[in-house]
């Protein structure tokens, strides 16, 4: 019997969960171990972000909330290897990729607190990416096409989607991936395997011992990376980035990682996971490693850690201040973006909701 | 000027768009080589090459959302949907993603995208090729649903569609893709979206109907004027945003509306319109509001399909009850 194809995952790590250096070869990013700082601070600041909007939805001030503890590592490691002019379209919890391209804390907490105008992200380059997909994969497919519109347009950017875990089981993931080998489209597809999809384990999404593996059937470069290593899962983004802008077509990463928190806050994981489970991911969880390698390249200290932690902790206060003090949209908002103009039809609708606006009042 | 069918219109509209905006690309299976299974995009790949006339992988949900992420980075993409029947799978990235996005981003990102679709039953067709559910799109916000029901209107509709800055549902009524040919110069003009036409003036009744059913509409009106009635014969085309005021218009004229669709009846589009009539009309009505539609099962395989499908016959009796219950 001759063989029709073979196939092999590599797996990338740079730092164990101690922080201890496994590899000599390290990426010319993460020798500027002041790069390395500010990506440690990213990481913090998203942590310190996270923890302040669980608080505001537990008092009352968020609606529900997708926490992103434990992505640290996977999220600001896409969203820094990334050039300002490629395109991120994400699920609903890439919080650090996003902040590390410009959406400010006030935006994701006015979309959780129930306002549009926080997908209207007011700072590039985060205004020109897509705004967070709740229904499940389908960002994937907004990717591909975009990465198409830069084919035809013969642009050297980028489009990045990100998928769960749970994610990389639906067809528009597997659509995105199969038209992106299918038209060798400048495409990076993220999964970002936390191991939960709410209460769904990994083992439950797929037989295949690795979800990067799916990209192998797309016909792209496919790779598994320790995703609680930002080192790791910086440099597998620059070299799929760089292949895609060199033409070299699209990627699949696997990042894995862990989902520290409930899937949201309307969720309580306690029903479905182990405390063993959570306690052995916190021992590899992102942050603690990267601290530990900085303390040990002698950039970072406890004292500089309090002194972030007080930036972050003003940072958020302002951004929180921010968003309670925006004032409702007008009524008519729901009516105004609905088409680019109003039609007629419409328009008695709008005078409707208006005119009863005035009664309320 | 050359006479042209249902069909040339669409591919001549689609040409002339693409060679006068470079953003244009037309998406779908079989669209490239084989020009589409109507012919719809036929000698388009030829002229635009095989970027801006691209043959996908066959899978509708890739077509439709790969037009959402187009649309939002700046092109107007044009996907077809290869038959109604198998849109499914389409909608919902077009309902939770091209009919919100510019809500949702407050306009910071739109979706200036078409999906034609070959329409309706009436052509033999196998399983699933013949649905007529454009009511299921009618009740998305955000998105513009549009039937042509002429060679004319299909050119100078599907212009104004592309050229829209929102989503457009394009339905064309295959069963008439062929049927006849008129005059359609091909000199970019677009017809309005967002508004019905006023076929044929009429004093007695209104009827309704978008579509491949105007053909009936028309020849209902005939077979009525034989019999002394005047009948208006309203082409909806554009079924949201709704132009309920032209409708109002001829009802309150007429005092009698007969609406027709080949849709199934409970909750298709024509209840929508009888609602707004009893809303806005009653007053004006001298009969009760009658409805010619498909009837509420699955459209049948072809032996029984042209039973399925309304007649002229059945409008003419309705608008003789709706004068008769005057």
């Amino acid at each position: 019997m001759s063989i029709a194809a073979k196939f092999e995952i590599e797996y990338l790590q740079y730092l164990d969960a101690e922080g201890k250096q496994v590899r000599d070869d390290l990426p010319e990013f993460a020798k500027d171990l002041n790069h390395m700082v500010e990506l440690y601070k990213l990481m913090m600041s998203t942590r310190v972000f996270d923890a302040k909007s669980v608080a505001l939805q537990r008092t009352g001030k968020l609606g529900t909330y997708a926490s992103c503890l434990g992505h640290e590592a996977a999220h600001v490691g896409i969203g820094s290897a990334m050039k300002p002019e490629d395109v991120l379209a994400v699920s609903y919890r890439e919080y650090g990729a996003q902040l590390y391209r410009g959406v400010q804390p006030r935006e994701v907490y006015m979309y959780w607190g129930g306002d549009e105008r926080g997908n209207d992200y007011q700072n590039e380059p985060a205004r020109h990416d897509f705004a967070w997909s709740v229904p499940i994969a389908t960002q994937c497919l907004h990717a591909a096409g975009t990465a198409l519109a830069f084919k035809i347009r013969k642009e050297p950017r980028v489009a990045v989607c990100t998928i769960g875990d749970g994610g990389s089981s639906k067809g528009d993931f597997y659509g995105a991936i199969n038209i992106a080998g299918a038209q060798n489209l400048p495409m990076v597809a993220v999964i970002v395997n936390n191991q939960w999809a709410i209460s769904v384990p990994r083992k439950i999404q797929s037989g295949a011992p690795t979800l990067a593996q799916k990209g192998i059937a797309a016909g792209l470069y496919c790779i598994q990376v320790d995703g609680n290593d930002i080192i790791a899962v910086r440099k597998a983004m620059e070299d799929a980035l760089d292949r895609a802008r060199n033409g070299q077509g699209g990627s699949v990463l696997e990042l894995v990682t862990y989902r520290l928190s409930d899937h949201t806050t309307a969720d309580d994981a306690r029903r479905y996971r182990g405390e063993q489970e959570v306690k052995d991911a916190w021992a590899k969880e992102p942050m603690k490693r990267l601290r530990a390698w900085l303390v040990a390249k002698g950039v970072w200290d406890d004292q500089k850690e309090e002194a972030w932690k007080n930036e972050c902790d003003e940072w958020m206060d302002n951004e929180v201040n921010a968003y309670l003090e925006t004032k409702t949209q007008p009524v008519t908002a729901m009516f105004d973006y609905t088409f680019a103009e109003v039609p007629a039809d419409l328009a008695k609708q709008r005078d409707l909701a208006l005119s009863l606006e005035k009664k309320a009042h | 000027m050359a006479q042209i069918t249902l069909i040339e219109a669409v591919t001549q509209a689609l040409a002339y768009e693409m060679a006068h905006d470079d953003s244009v690309v037309v998406l779908g299976e079989d669209v490239g080589v084989n020009g589409g299974v109507f012919r719809a995009t036929q000698g388009l790949q030829e002229k635009f090459g095989e970027l801006r006339v691209l043959d996908t992988p066959l899978d509708e949900t890739t077509i439709a959302g790969v037009t959402v992420g187009l649309a939002a980075a700046g092109m107007k993409p044009v996907a077809e949907a290869q038959f109604e029947g198998f849109i499914y799978p389409m909608m919902e990235q077009i309902a939770c993603h091209a009919a919100r996005m510019r809500n949702r981003t407050r306009g910071r990102i739109t979706v200036p995208a078409v999906w034609r679709a070959p329409w309706g039953g009436g052509i033999r067709a196998p399983e699933h090729h013949s649905e007529a559910n454009e009511h299921l799109f009618t009740n998305i916000p955000g998105l513009r649903v549009v039937m042509p029901s002429s060679p004319a209107r299909a050119y100078g509709l599907l212009l104004a569609a592309i050229r829209d800055p929102d989503p457009v549902m394009f339905f064309e009524p295959k069963r008439i893709y062929r049927q006849y040919k008129e005059e359609v110069p091909d000199d970019g003009e677009a017809l309005p979206l967002d508004v019905c036409f006023v076929l044929r003036d009429g004093t007695d009744v209104t009827i309704v109907t978008w579509g491949a059913q105007v053909k009936e509409a028309l020849e209902a009106a005939d077979a009525l004027a034989e019999e002394g009635i005047s009948a208006e014969v309203i082409d909806v085309a554009t079924l949201t945003p709704l132009d309920f005021d032209t409708i109002a218009e001829s009802v309150q004229k007429t005092g009698r509306c007969v609406i027709l669709h080949e849709a199934p009846k409970t909750a298709g589009f024509g209840a929508e319109i009888a609602a707004r009539v009893a809303e806005e009309c009653l007053y004006e009505l001298l009969a009760p509001v009658e409805r010619v539609t498909g009837y509420d099962t699955h459209i049948p395989l072809f032996r029984l399909e042209m039973k399925y499908l309304p007649s002229a016959e059945r409008v003419v009796e309705a608008a003789k009850r709706t004068l008769a219950n005057s």
